[in-house]
């Protein structure tokens, strides 16, 4: 079974983060990146499958030049192969549409049985590139994926939907699906790896490989102002017998604070 | 590969007094490569998600969670760097094992566990070895299946190693010696599998053994330590305890030989755990001082915390650009020997052995300055158990201890310099006149532009290379032979080699830097590098001054006013910019 993983580097999760000079993202000076979280599950899962069903596990990742590490860091940890699509005409594809595009036409000679990408990215967070790369390629797809389940020619897979509840759905394959976060557990890159990765194929794809020009990439959406949350105090009191308060506490800190 | 290690063609060990590098020569931090960084990210993530959590069974020394983390560490390869790949290892450079040892740094008492295992548990049988021994152990070692210990020191012998009363004596049968003694300070002691013990065979020949842990091989129990509280340190207790011949390690009576060459590459592991503990230090103390508030802002605003943090940073650069450098050496050096033959091996590790004591007691003292100017940053937090620094704090007291007293170690450099001088392998005392005489004939520099910003510091360490020399040479004159028992003076010339060796190699990094990038992109860099200059040349010439005053050396004392090179920077503003620079990161930065 060849699995394609769709990866995003991220800025790491503990950096601190200013507002750039023009406004719109955030100043990428001193900043150190990552796996995106979600992507990271998506790589495991591959990796767990390939190692129940044999294949391949191609890694794709569209960034600049330090893209390569987290590259390299899903090479150490198992993939067999890399496709960086690193080209400054890539640079204008800055909304889900023109990266889908791009990864699409990056796939389309590529033989696979799934594409797995993480269920959205840790910055950005649209949740939409799997989806739109699916529709590109004419694939079915499932989102929020929990549990993978391989059969012949069709994937049974165990999907998040709200309040607690699952949904099994199969779909035949090749197909997308987007993965959830925390589903598997994640392994670390072992010394041995990331010595074997330097013996790996990383492809470098140029838009212009692709077919692609700048007008291609043309984003449909733009940001037009990035800015840090703005704190507020609010004192709230919480009426009833106290039974009830402690009741309505728990559930406000369980799910408006999130800090149980 | 060179057939003879008098071939090695890289710097020989204490050459830095008398020759000049130049700043492409020498490794440096930024030399670290992607795939060395790679590993250090592995040991991190180990660390922060494996070891941490499970802090509160160390500290409770529950010995299983110890070997099941040794286990998972020893499946991700951290346990394995330094062993050649047919016995199980990844057979990498010593600099790939500091860049891991520096992150272990976040768990100081695991890397107890750790450092002794992978260092004086495993080296002695990769370095002295036999093919069965090797091939016995090692690959055992390299997976964390067995624990290594290393037993040296006993009650009436710590820093006189020799003096031990551990006794060997071969069995009537000759298959066996049999040991009886006790050892003390044992990291591992409790659930250790595999000692490295040091016997007198018949009382007389120092030499090294391979103990399984069986019958006649009883730990004591654990002791109540200062710091690193999460290790196991128990004595160790030999009775009757029998050894097959064949695990001898190395020859009869050339124990010693093994006992301190392992315990250099020990000194250069210990100094990559201190520059990794001195980043994090620094990383809390920024932060702290960030959230805490008096006076309606920050501390970190404030001139005298500034100063601290300043510091903190040019002490972790410093230390970088040291521990690195003579890595990088060692590694050369290694690259050029026969691997499999001891004796080659030896001869590398005895070559470095100043340098390995540099590391040791430099390295080790500026932690110390970092986890109490840390405490001090934390206020009246820093003394309470439920912040970090007074961990630290406690943590860090014994890297001025083990491996070798920096008492100890500043006896090795300065004697060693004296021995080497004497034999002529290193011809310090014609550098030194020459370095003189040069001066006194008005010494200018032949400067190249790009380092037109350094033209000072190039001459300041120059000078204090000159002053150093004078004073070795003074020493020799006054006292001959006799110069070992004056520890007083043999520490100061310590102390002046240690200041030489840091100010050249921050100099030698930063000048690489500086062509390399531009002054835009690295003015830290230069001003941690004028700033510590500075402060080590003045170091120096007090120390030059106290030797030549106390031996009454008005020649030499000419010469240090003739070789004084003064030059002073507004320091206050550069460690400022320092400070500033290191509080808007959050955390060090330099590498």
């Amino acid at each position: 079974m060849n699995i394609v993983v769709c990866l995003k580097q991220v800025p790491k999760k503990d950096s601190i983060l200013r507002i750039g000079s023009d406004g719109k993202w955030i100043d990428e000076r001193d900043i150190s990146y990552e796996m995106s979280e979600a992507d990271a599950y998506a790589l495991e899962e591959a990796l767990r499958q390939k190692e129940k069903h044999g294949g391949e596990v191609i890694v794709v990742s569209l960034g600049p030049e330090r893209a390569r590490q987290s590259i390299k860091e899903a090479l150490a940890k198992g993939a067999d192969r890399a496709i960086h699509l690193f080209d400054s005409v890539f640079d204008t594809a800055t909304d889900s549409a023109a990266v889908a595009r791009a990864i699409s036409a990056a796939l389309k000679d590529e033989k696979y049985d799934l594409i797995l990408t993480g269920l959205q990215s840790d910055d950005y967070g649209f949740a939409q590139v799997g989806l739109i790369v699916a529709e590109q390629l004419g694939l079915p797809s499932a989102t929020i994926v929990m549990e993978v389940q391989p059969e012949d020619s069709a994937v049974r897979v165990k999907r998040e939907l709200e309040s607690g509840w699952f949904q099994w759905v199969r779909l035949p394959m090749p197909a997308l699906l987007t993965i959830q976060s925390g589903i598997n557990q994640l392994r670390y890159a072992t010394l041995k790896g990331i010595m074997a990765a330097k013996k790996k194929e990383i492809r470098e794809v140029k838009a212009a490989d692709i077919g692609l020009t700048s007008d291609d990439l043309k984003p449909g959406q733009v940001i037009e102002r990035a800015y840090l949350p703005e704190k507020t105090k609010r004192t709230e009191f919480i009426e009833g017998k106290p039974a009830e308060a402690a009741a309505k506490l728990v559930e406000k800190l369980r799910f408006d604070a999130r800090v149980i | 590969m060179a057939s003879k290690a008098e071939d090695v063609k890289s710097p020989k060990g204490g050459s830095f007094l008398i020759e000049d590098r130049a700043p492409e020569a020498i490794f440096t931090p930024e030399d670290i490569t992607e795939e060395q960084r790679m590993f250090a990210h592995t040991a991190e993530e180990f660390l922060r998600k494996e070891v941490i959590p499970r802090e509160d069974a160390i500290y409770a020394k529950d010995y299983s969670v110890h070997r099941e983390l040794m286990q998972k560490a020893g499946e991700l390869g951290l346990l394995s760097i330094d062993i050649p790949e047919k016995y199980g290892g990844l057979g990498l450079h010593k600099v790939s094992s500091a860049v891991v040892g520096e992150q272990f740094a976040l768990q100081s008492s695991f890397a107890g566990t750790q450092s002794s295992h992978v260092n004086i548990g495993t080296l002695p049988i990769v370095f002295f070895g036999t093919e069965a021994q090797k091939q016995k152990y090692l690959p055992r070692l390299a997976s964390g299946e067995w624990i290594g210990a290393y037993a040296l020191t006993e009650p009436q012998s710590g820093s006189d190693a020799l003096a031990a009363k551990t006794k060997a004596v071969l069995s009537d049968d000759g298959r066996h010696y049999i040991l009886n003694g006790q050892k003390m300070w044992i990291t591992n002691g409790g659930f250790a599998d595999l000692f490295t013990v040091f016997a007198k065979v018949d009382g007389e020949k120092f030499t090294a053994f391979l103990v399984e842990r069986g019958p006649g091989l009883v730990s004591g129990h654990e002791e109540k330590k200062l710091g690193l509280d999460g290790s196991s340190t128990t004595p160790l207790m030999l009775e009757d305890c029998h050894v097959p011949v064949e695990n001898v390690l190395g020859e009869i009576g050339r124990g010693h030989k093994i006992a301190f060459n392992v315990l250099n590459i020990g000194r250069l592991k210990l100094g990559a755990r201190c520059v990794g503990t001195m980043k994090l230090s620094l990383l809390q103390s920024v932060q702290y001082a960030k959230e805490r508030h008096q006076f309606g802002q920050p501390i970190a605003n404030f001139g005298l915390i500034k100063h601290k943090l300043a510091e903190m940073t040019i002490r972790a650069y410093v230390g970088e650009s040291i521990l690195y450098r003579t890595l990088g050496m060692i590694d050369e050096a290694l690259d050029q020997a026969d691997k499999d033959d001891p004796a080659q091996v030896l001869r590398v590790l005895e070559q470095f052995a100043i340098e390995c004591s540099i590391i040791k007691v430099w390295e080790s003292e500026a932690l110390a300055y970092v986890v109490d100017e840390e405490v001090q940053v934390f206020g009246g937090y820093g003394y309470s158990k439920d912040y970090p620094a007074e961990r630290a704090y406690r943590d860090a007291r014994i890297a001025r201890i083990y491996e070798g007293t920096n008492e100890i170690n500043r006896i090795v450099i300065g004697t060693q310099l004296l021995r080497r001088a004497i034999s002529g392998e290193l011809s310090l005392f014609e550098a030194a006149e020459s370095a003189v005489k040069r001066r006194t004939a008005g010494d200018t520099l032949s400067m190249n532009t790009a380092n037109l910003a350094f033209s000072e510091e190039v001459l300041m360490v120059r000078s204090a290379k000159s002053m150093t020399l004078a004073s070795i040479s003074a020493a020799n004159r006054a006292y001959g032979d006799g110069a070992r028992n004056e520890q007083e003076v043999i520490g100061l010339i310590a102390e002046m080699v240690m200041d030489v060796y840091a100010m050249e190699s921050a100099l030698l990094r930063t000048q690489r830097l500086l062509s390399g990038r531009g002054l835009e992109n690295c003015g830290v860099q230069v001003d941690v590098t004028r700033v510590f200059a500075r402060e080590a040349a003045v170091r120096v010439e007090r120390a030059a001054r106290a030797v030549a005053s106390e031996i009454e050396d008005e020649e030499c004392l000419a010469a240090i006013d003739q070789l004084v090179q003064h030059s002073s920077i507004k320091s206050i503003a550069a460690r400022r910019r320092i400070a500033d620079a290191v509080i808007n990161a959050g955390r060090y930065f330099l590498s």
